[in-house]
């Protein structure tokens, strides 16, 4: 190079360094300010008692009354049950699809396939899940379909119902169950299915030993996704089981719009993320991978 | 493979399955979008007949959607807040990108996973968190300096960082992976030849970026249009079309210029969608 030896080193570091601070900013600002202090600030404020009005008191009364009161905690544990259920059921459906989309469809319908998977998932929540009901309700179209054919004789209603709700949401999470499947089940080698069977293992052994195991990153990544938007999930499962659905976000929605108790909403929220990242960080462990390794490279 | 070996019976029994699938994820969909043409007041069967009124027409009951006011200020508004937050998160997504490819410096892994964290935290969360410190620090300057700040108060601008705080993760994944590909040695190139490093960036670098950066800007855009959860505790008075949506099927009951907005959305997303995969492949391909 003709520069300067020292000099134009010293320039080029220092200019190295500018360039790593600059860089650093906005990921720094969006973390901290959009991420870590709101939820420093959601935990001080779920930890403040309201001893009179506008007087506040440090302690731990919110959470108090969440263990006192069993409609709350009840409220998780069916939120947290129902959303386990629903990332089960997404996975038993959707690896199916996601090994035909990714080995047994041909070159040109895989990428139409892929397509038609992808194209639901920028519908929104909320006109999936009024589909459902237009499908669902009492007057809705299987209730007609159903008296036209004569199978009954009176109109029958799907909704506000538990196995309404998990279908709805089983519905609504498929996607992101399919896409992390499909993308690590179409970068394995065909050849070592097929050497499965050479060496003499049946479909089933081979779908244990070596497609499950291979497929392992995106199934996590499916799995984690999935449980997260379940458990988070506001639209579904309100429109699809009614005003009594006992879903924890409706809670939360509840103490800080309704009655306006934020406190007591705060601290929902803090349960909430608990109770999620706990599971997260458990089928991390059970199941060896990391969160970079999985959702991150999905 | 694997169901090669099996019997023909069982390669049937499968397609017949991949089939039904797919009809279970067009059902409500279908449902949707197909009544915004029922020429009947309510979305609901007997069929009365093919009308483009839930579009078009100016009169009440049958109000179209291009004549019904709120609809169409929703829609403006969730426009406004879905350019806003694409072009936020595709820059900060962008030097993410640069950062975590380009950088060295400490504890990288760790803040690699920081940056992937907001996709797995509850939507929910991430609107009440928002909501609770841009209220705490609104109160305390009113209280303390007199100062009014407005938007800091549910409204766009809050929406805006909310929806933003989750969807520059997506956008930063997808930049970071299209610029892992880049081959180094054709900066060294073009520094060789006399290049300055800004022209480097603009002549080279950021056109090699710019299918993920469309790409991952539509993603954002979409995204952004369709979320709920989030904005949900944001939303000031102007209630972008998801909101406005709600409200009418929870409060009003629903009419069929529901489905007709419906049927908007989910061609208007699907374009996009199509755009943003024709956008990558082109380039790839070359």
């Amino acid at each position: 190079m003709l520069r300067f030896p020292g000099g134009g080193l010293m320039l080029q570091k220092d200019f190295k360094r500018l360039a790593m601070i600059l860089l650093f900013a906005p990921f720094a600002l969006w973390i901290v300010l959009l991420v870590v202090l709101p939820h420093i600030g959601m935990i001080r404020l779920s930890l403040r008692e309201k001893v009179a009005p506008r007087v506040y008191e440090f302690g731990f009364a919110n959470y108090l009354d969440f263990v006192n009161e069993p409609i709350y905690w009840n409220t998780l544990l069916r939120t947290g049950s129902m959303s386990l259920l629903v990332t089960a059921l997404a996975l038993l459906i959707g690896f199916p699809i996601a090994y035909y989309i990714a080995k047994l469809a041909s070159n040109r319908t895989r990428g139409a396939l892929f397509l038609i998977c992808l194209i639901p998932l920028w519908v929104s929540d909320l006109i999936r899940a009024f589909g459902w009901i237009l499908l669902l309700r009492e007057t809705g179209v299987v209730s007609s379909f159903l008296q036209w054919s004569g199978i009954v004789d009176q109109p029958v209603e799907f909704l506000y119902n538990d196995v309404t709700v998990i279908v709805g949401l089983v519905y609504t999470v498929m996607l992101f169950m399919i896409v992390p499947l499909v993308s690590t089940l179409d970068g394995m080698d065909n050849s070592m299915i097929e050497a499965g069977y050479n060496l003499g293992g049946n479909g089933f052994t081979v779908l244990r030993r070596i497609i499950i195991p291979y497929a392992m990153p995106g199934i996590v990544s499916g799995c984690i996704v999935v449980f997260m938007l379940t458990a988070g999930s506001y639209l579904t499962p309100i429109l699809l089981g009614g005003k009594n659905s006992s879903w924890f976000t409706e809670q939360i929605y509840n103490q800080f719009i309704t009655r306006f108790n934020w406190e007591a909403g705060a601290a929902f929220g803090i349960l909430l993320l608990l109770f999620t990242s706990t599971v997260i960080w458990l089928g991390l462990k059970l199941s060896g991978q990391t969160l970079a390794n999985t959702v991150a490279k999905s | 493979m694997l169901a090669q070996n099996r019997s023909t019976p069982f390669l049937w029994g499968y397609r017949l399955y991949v089939a039904a699938f797919f009809v279970f994820l067009a059902a409500p969909l279908v449902a949707a979008g197909a009544f915004a043409f029922n020429d009947s007041l309510f979305p609901a069967l007997p069929w009365q007949g093919f009308t483009l009124d839930w579009f078009f027409n100016d009169t009440e009951p049958k109000l179209g959607m291009f004549h019904d006011r709120r609809l169409l200020r929703g829609l403006y508004y969730s426009f406004v807040i879905a350019v806003m937050v694409s072009s936020l998160s595709v820059f900060v997504g962008t030097t993410n990108a640069f950062l975590f490819v380009r950088g060295q410096f400490p504890a990288k892994n760790f803040f690699y996973i920081v940056m992937v964290i907001p996709l797995v935290i509850p939507g929910v969360i991430l609107g009440i968190s928002i909501l609770v410190l841009a209220s705490d620090t609104a109160n305390y300057l009113e209280d303390g300096f007199n100062l009014e700040l407005e938007f800091l108060r549910p409204g766009i601008f809050l929406v805006v960082l909310g929806q933003f705080s989750f969807i520059t993760t997506i956008t930063s994944l997808v930049i970071t992976a299209r610029l892992k590909k880049f081959d180094e040695t054709m900066e060294e190139a073009a520094l060789n030849l006399g290049a300055s490093r800004a022209r480097v960036m603009r002549t080279i670098t950021l056109p090699f970026l710019r299918p993920a950066m469309i790409a991952a800007g539509i993603v954002a855009f979409l995204v952004s249009f369709e979320n709920f959860n989030t904005t949900l505790f944001l939303v000031g008075s102007e209630a972008p079309l998801t909101i406005t949506m709600y409200d009418r099927m929870a409060k009003v009951g629903s009419t069929p210029v529901l489905n007709a907005v419906s049927f908007f959305l989910m061609v208007g997303s699907g374009l996009l969608a199509l755009l943003s995969i024709l956008v990558q492949r082109d380039k790839s391909s070359r």
